[in-house]
């Protein structure tokens, strides 16, 4: 082994190393998530309101994935930089400028939809990586990240929906985000039809993301099934 | 070595299924991958020769025009892999494609043809000189790139697939209805500082429109006949040439600086937005270019900078 290639190696592990502590706090963080959403639930009794419990991690944590794009763009983490990104964006318009700018819509059942759709998503995407750069990756949780979306993105993108949906009669009412002429600068910006676009957008988006994790599904999973048929 | 020897084969494949598509013997040692896109045009006439991309390898990189068979790292027998490029137009087609919508386009909104804007301002004009002014300039703007694509630029070998062409004729049309609608609005604000602010915004247009077609003329005449120019752009006696000393590509510099101007001259946000983009696309063109000069030519000025004079 000579001594360039022993150098290298060092260099990569230690910021594999660095790497796997980023994705182990953003577990833990999600776990936060969850054991707040559950704790909320036993001390209410229901599980209307529960979005102002986890409100605060919940904008943090996802805020803190913009950090995410730049590890795919590295190319630390194995994940395309414009899928990872689109997620991310999306998923931080949702928090901001959605949920908490319109504040009727914090009560809404569908905000516990997605909300827990990501959690549960996020919880195992996190150790799927953090697993796998430790090499030792438990075929449970391989099994789980490329099986639990078959629920999980239809419920999640359907808690986001409903939740826009929800938000267009107070956004038309009060004109939330939007500049009329005439102005200055002569533009107009209507956020209650950019949002109907925004919705209109997941029709061509969301098959072709849920595809994607078909076909990922198969070239992963699919040779643990050619095995087994071997045997 | 037997005199038939001598005449290499040429079996070309699909490089997706690998079927047998066209075996061509007797092929002149000297003849070029251009010469066979053209025997394989005869096999197939609905797949002209911009159309093919032929590779020795079916992952590998696509053989240029001017390769010569001879040279190619292939026995007597030589296998090709072909690839349907989809159709494809030309260059001069493809410019005034994109180039006619935005002229078109602004002069719907100038003139406010119905369903522009609502029923009571159809066929109306704007108070404003600051908006005939820029309906001018717009205008002017894209005669001049259809003058120079007509008559101006020689353009390489090359066509377009008819995908990309379609978005960007998607991107020219769809920005220029989007700022025209804006500029030519009966509720457009005219620029903060008046006739000042328009007007000296006017010059720099004229300028810029200037010094862009200067650079144009200066690289096609040292195009020449060849597709290779045989050395890189300098300054000559026309002042608006002098901007080569700064940058490898003052032809985006003028084009930017006249799309600044006219975001000064209507003072419209949207006409920003556009000059973004413009900028960061022709930066990224710039930038090839002038890495593509520095490899080329080994005493390539280094004061040079790719689009703006020292700093980018």
């Amino acid at each position: 082994v000579s001594a360039s290639s022993t150098s290298s190696s060092k260099t990569g592990s230690r910021a594999k190393l660095n790497i796997y502590c980023k994705i182990d706090r953003k577990c833990a963080r999600w776990l936060v998530i969850a054991v707040g959403l559950v704790r909320a639930y036993i001390a209410r009794g229901s599980y209307h309101g529960l979005y102002y419990s986890i409100e605060k991690p919940l904008k943090f944590f996802q805020t803190g994935a913009l950090l995410e794009i730049l590890h795919c763009a590295v190319g630390i983490v194995p994940s395309s930089v414009v899928l990872t990104g689109f997620q991310v964006m999306s998923r931080v318009f949702l928090t901001w400028a959605v949920t908490h700018s319109v504040r009727e819509v914090q009560s809404e059942d569908s905000v516990l939809l997605f909300v827990t759709a990501w959690t549960v998503t996020e919880i195992i995407r996190y150790s799927f990586y953090t697993f796998s750069l430790l090499n030792h990756l438990p075929f449970l949780i391989k099994w789980a990240r490329y099986t639990f979306f078959f629920v999980l993105y239809p419920m999640g993108v359907t808690g986001e929906l409903l939740t826009i949906y929800a938000s267009l009669p107070f956004i038309q009412k009060t004109g939330l985000y939007s500049v009329t002429l005439p102005n200055k600068y002569n533009f107009s910006f209507d956020y209650y039809t950019f949002l109907i676009l925004v919705m209109l957008s997941y029709i061509p988006i969301f098959p072709q993301l849920y595809f994607h994790m078909i076909r990922q599904r198969k070239k992963v999973l699919g040779h643990i099934e050619d095995y087994s048929k071997v045997e | 070595m037997s005199y038939f020897s001598c005449f290499p084969q040429v079996w070309v494949l699909d490089a997706n299924t690998r079927k047998h598509l066209c075996y061509l013997d007797k092929v002149e040692p000297y003849s070029t991958v251009g010469d066979i896109k053209s025997l394989f045009h005869k096999s197939y006439p609905h797949w002209y020769p911009a159309r093919q991309a032929l590779k020795l390898d079916p992952k590998g990189k696509v053989l240029r025009d001017d390769e010569i068979l001879q040279n190619l790292p292939v026995g007597t027998v030589a296998t090709m892999y072909f690839k349907d490029l989809g159709p494809q137009l030309g260059w001069t087609t493809v410019f005034l494609a994109e180039y006619i919508g935005p002229l078109l386009t602004y002069l719907l909104f100038y003139f406010r043809v119905p369903y522009t804007y609502s029923h009571s301002y159809v066929l109306t004009s704007s108070p404003h000189p600051a908006v005939t002014r820029a309906c001018v300039c717009h205008s002017f703007h894209y005669m001049k790139r259809l003058m120079e694509t007509i008559f101006v630029h020689r353009f390489s070998h090359g066509t377009m697939p008819l995908r990309k062409i379609v978005r960007n004729c998607a991107y020219y049309w769809g920005f220029s209805a989007w700022l025209a609608y804006y500029i030519n609005h009966p509720l457009y604000t005219p620029p903060s500082y008046g006739e000042l602010q328009v007007n000296c915004a006017i010059v720099v247009f004229v300028i810029c429109e200037l010094g862009n077609f200067s650079i144009h003329l200066t690289l096609n005449d040292l195009r020449g006949d060849g597709a290779r120019c045989k050395s890189y752009p300098v300054p000559t006696r026309n002042p608006f040439t002098w901007l080569f000393l700064f940058v490898s590509c003052p032809n985006y510099t003028y084009e930017v600086g006249a799309w600044v101007s006219f975001s000064v001259m209507t003072q419209s946000l949207p006409v920003v937005f556009y000059t973004i983009l413009g900028f960061v696309q022709m930066s990224i063109w710039a930038k090839g270019k002038h890495k593509a000069y520095g490899r080329e030519f080994k005493d390539y000025p280094r004061l040079r900078m790719s689009i703006i004079p020292l700093i980018l």
